[in-house]
């Protein structure tokens, strides 16, 4: 057996955070052993029957400076780890804009991971080390939790919504991936690897389909297609707006406007639910007249990637893989 | 204060022998005997299901049992620990017993809703307990949706009815305590003379009546959910899974502190009992309390930091958790320097209650790593949070639990038991529950996701969860030893007399132990400071001299 002490420090995240978490175990560790040595001290003079009883004259019972100074001196440094911490937060919270997309999938008891040239893997995510990474996910059952240790990231992943979380590897390796929200019977086992990979390692692995799904990946985008053709979404929604429905074309990240006065900024969410429950939010100008489709999450992640490339010319090139 | 006890009159043990003269009391002291030994089953339920969980987890592959009895075990443990023994114990059993005698009155307010509770706590115990063995629950104890409500088999609707029911035990307990508090104080007992305990009790009582009820709807909103099928939770039906978090978390951030105030209440009166001083900044630490119920309803979102909930909502209830810490450290400080100028007397209360400042010490301050939204990220979900939260729930509560039983048994009871057995008792459990958690908060610091059955993906982890196995060995010993000797004492325990640690109180001053069935002869008349302890003067007789010699 060996005696891990600490976690490997994987991502751009890590260093940051243990400095943080350092310093808190400090804190920790200084009030603990004060508290201790105090009462310790106290218990030694003061024991029934040790030293002399005219100790005990003129006890003291309350002392407003001491107590308004120790809670004050408490929570300035209580409040230095909130600042430092939610800065942190906010950082960890916000991916830049540069960030390499990859869809993650929950479902009892597997992860599902799709890379933008269609590579896909279960149970592994492969990252190239130095790029920033963001993930959007979503769960097709229960609520999980995405959570790689080696890189102090954890989000959940919860049914019916999008959530995010991005990071840059920092270091070749292989690390945990694990699910850490109780999901049923096997969700110890609802886990594997994540793998950083050097950039020009990952390009190849990315280019030969992971290696182990060697035949023919798809292009979310062209998968995407594929189901807007056979469900005959084309024929609703047209290149422009007619009077049965919107157009689609530009429609990701463009602001809408619906019959009840709101607006929102189209996007995954807005796309998923427009998908499963669409007199939800009706267009202002339209009505209620399309039915309610029940896709896969896989499916509705290639419809709105498919949905993201209209209105820019549909890209021709094919997917890693092929020559 | 008025003292004249009759020693031969009937004491409220032997005010009648049948089994109805017990299920049927109307008595406060009697409920709280009904408390103890139902509260002490379900404790000795939750401790299998604890050793359970603890065995399987000394190898990566488990070895005991499938996946199911696993999820199954720890869930029960949870379910057990939280629902029938934290939240209940202290307030049910101490609260329920002394409330009335500290403040001088005959009774609670409400004698017959006293009585239902236990039967409302009975009911929702025995529907659990059908649940457990008629299948069993496998969601844990926070239930969180859409798992509970649409996935998990078993039984959870039950499960959920039994937690729902002896909620209502709680709101009746808590809504008796402030009537009694606010109506039944003695003539002379003023707000500022009412016992620390008092205090914490009225704290725990308001955070009860405003917050239980909440999770009781929220529970049968999941059971409305899975048997008909109604859309609030699930989002395949049109409802929102986190909804049920923020519903949860409203009552049961609140609720660590319905299980831990009771506990503080217990350690300042044995704090100053034990150094025979009154307790140190008596208005901060009653004020404190009060402080904790009212912040402890604007925190609930840092369970929360990673579910998510917007990321401005995160910064601000990481901004409220770390003012609710303030509290907690003023008490701290407080009941360490009661022990100042005074006589400290390292009786086996006193020992519990000194482990009690060391664990709630480490308890509140790994609080800190998980109340700052960026550090709660990565540990979150690990055995970090499992090590921090039993910090609090066992070295604060369960530690308070048996320093109470070990304080007042002679003034339940009339007996004393083996005082050298119970303090090296005391120190065993502190020993074996650090040995048992401090391991966890490095195995969750490296990762260890909480409620995994196999963690063959790390085996690394596996001397942490050795280590912490062989702790709770020690600590399931030390908890057996007493079940002994205190049942011992109960029949060959020497006599205790009616006021064996001198204490100073209206329980122990103005009350035979036992009591007798109306507690007081007449009513109390208070007129002195509370806690009107003098340790010089103690120290001075210890050596046969009085003030006036020196």
């Amino acid at each position: 057996m060996n005696f891990p002490f600490a976690p490997e420090q994987a991502s751009n995240f890590a260093v940051e955070y243990d400095t943080l978490f350092y310093l808190i175990t400090a804190f920790t560790v200084l009030t603990t052993l004060f508290v201790f040595v105090l009462c310790l001290g106290l218990i030694i003079k003061y024991k029934r029957g040790s030293g002399k009883p005219e100790d005990r004259r003129n006890p003291m019972h309350h002392n407003t400076v001491i107590e308004i100074a120790s809670s004050g001196g408490f929570l300035s440094i209580g409040l230095f780890i909130f600042v430092w911490g939610a800065k942190m937060y906010l950082d960890m919270r916000q991916p830049p804009a540069n960030a390499m997309e990859i869809n993650v999938i929950g479902k009892r008891w597997m992860w599902h991971a799709q890379h933008d040239n269609g590579v896909r893997e279960n149970n592994e995510l492969h990252v190239p080390v130095g790029v920033p990474i963001k993930l959007t996910m979503i769960s097709q059952d229960v609520i999980h939790s995405f959570y790689v240790p080696q890189f102090r990231v954890q989000f959940m992943v919860v049914p019916g919504r999008y959530t995010q979380m991005w990071f840059t590897p920092t270091k070749a390796g292989k690390y945990n991936l694990f699910c850490a929200m109780h999901c049923g019977t096997q969700h110890s086992e609802m886990g594997g690897y994540v793998y950083a990979l050097e950039p020009k390692d990952f390009a190849k692995w990315k280019e030969t389909g992971g290696n182990r799904f060697q035949p023919k990946p798809e292009l979310p985008a062209a998968a995407g297609k594929q189901l807007y053709d056979d469900f005959m979404c084309g024929s609703c929604h047209t290149e422009k707006d007619n009077q049965r429905a919107p157009s689609l074309y530009g429609l990701y990240g463009r602001q809408r406007q619906f019959t009840d006065g709101s607006t929102m900024v189209a996007d995954h969410d807005y796309i998923r639910q427009s998908l499963l429950a669409p007199e939800g939010k009706i267009n202002k100008g339209y009505e209620s007249m399309m039915q309610p489709y029940s896709f896969t999450e896989e499916q509705i992640l290639e419809l709105i990637e498919y949905i993201k490339t209209l209105g820019t010319p549909v890209p021709t090139q094919v997917a890693g893989g092929a020559q | 204060m008025t003292t004249h006890v009759a020693t031969e009159e009937k004491n409220y043990l032997q005010e009648g022998h049948t089994l109805a003269s017990w299920l049927l009391t109307k008595d406060h002291k009697r409920i709280a005997i009904l408390y103890l030994i139902s509260v002490s089953f379900f404790f000795f339920v939750g401790s299998i299901a604890a050793m359970m969980v603890r065995l399987e987890l000394t190898s990566p592959r488990g070895t005991l049992m499938s996946n199911e009895t696993y999820n199954k075990a720890f869930s029960a443990h949870g379910v057990v620990m939280v629902f029938f023994f934290l939240v209940v114990a202290i307030p049910a059993i101490f609260g329920n017993f002394l409330i009335p005698m500290q403040i001088g009155a005959r009774d609670l307010a409400f004698p017959r809703l006293n009585l239902l509770s236990w039967y409302f706590y009975m009911a929702g115990g025995i529907m659990f307990l059908i649940a457990m063995m008629s299948g069993g629950v496998d969601a844990g104890w926070t239930f969180y949706t859409p798992m509970s409500s649409i996935y998990s088999n078993g039984q959870i609707t039950l499960a959920l009815v039994g937690a729902f029911v002896v909620g209502f035990s709680s709101i009746f307990t808590g809504v008796n305590f402030i009537a009694t508090i606010h109506k039944m104080r003695a003539p002379g007992m003023t707000w500022w003379r009412l016992p620390l305990f008092v205090w914490g009790h009225y704290a725990t009582s308001l955070i009860v009546i405003l917050g239980t009820p909440v999770v009781a709807i929220t529970l049968l909103l999941v059971v409305f959910e899975r048997v008909a099928k109604i859309g609030i939770f699930s989002p395949e039906l049109g409802g929102d899974p986190v909804l049920f978090q923020h519903m949860f978390w409203f009552y049961s951030h609140p609720a660590v502190y319905i299980m831990v105030l009771p506990g503080m209440a217990v350690i300042s009166e044995i704090m100053a009992c034990f150094s025979r001083n009154k307790v140190f900044g008596y208005h901060f630490v009653a004020l404190s309390s009060l402080g904790i119920a009212a912040l402890s309803f604007i925190v609930w979102g840092h369970h929360m930091f990673v579910s998510s909930q917007s990321m401005y909502q995160g910064i601000f209830f990481s901004f409220t958790s770390f003012l609710v810490a303030v509290p907690s450290a003023i008490k701290v400080f407080n009941w360490s320097l009661t022990m100042y100028k005074g006589s400290v007397w390292l009786a086996s209360p006193m020992i519990y209650a000194l482990g009690f400042l060391g664990l709630f010490t480490v308890g509140g301050m790994t609080g800190l790593y998980l109340a700052s939204v960026g550090t709660d990220v990565h540990v979150t979900g690990t055995y970090f949070v499992v090590a921090h939260f039993h910090y609090v729930m066992v070295g604060g509560t369960l530690l308070a639990f048996l320093g109470a039983l070990h304080f007042w048994w002679p003034k339940f009871f009339g007996r004393m038991y083996p005082e050298g057995v119970a303090k090296w008792n005391a120190m065993l459990v502190f020993i074996g529950f650090n040995l048992t958690f401090l391991p966890q908060f490095v195995v969750g610091w490296l990762g260890m996701p909480r409620r995994y059955h196999y963690y063959y993906f790390a085996p690394e982890f596996q001397v942490y969860h050795v280590m912490s196995t062989l702790g709770a060995s020690a600590l399931a010993i030390s908890l057996i030893v007493p079940a002994f000797y205190l049942t011992y004492s109960l029949f060959k325990g020497p006599k205790s007399p009616p006021n064996p640690w001198a204490a100073r109180g209206l329980e122990w001053e103005a009350a035979a132990s036992p009591p007798i069935k109306h507690n007081f002869h007449g009513v109390p008349v208070v007129v002195g400071d509370v806690y009107g302890y003098d340790a010089e003067a103690e120290e001075l007789a210890l050596r046969g001299m009085t003030k006036e010699e020196a």
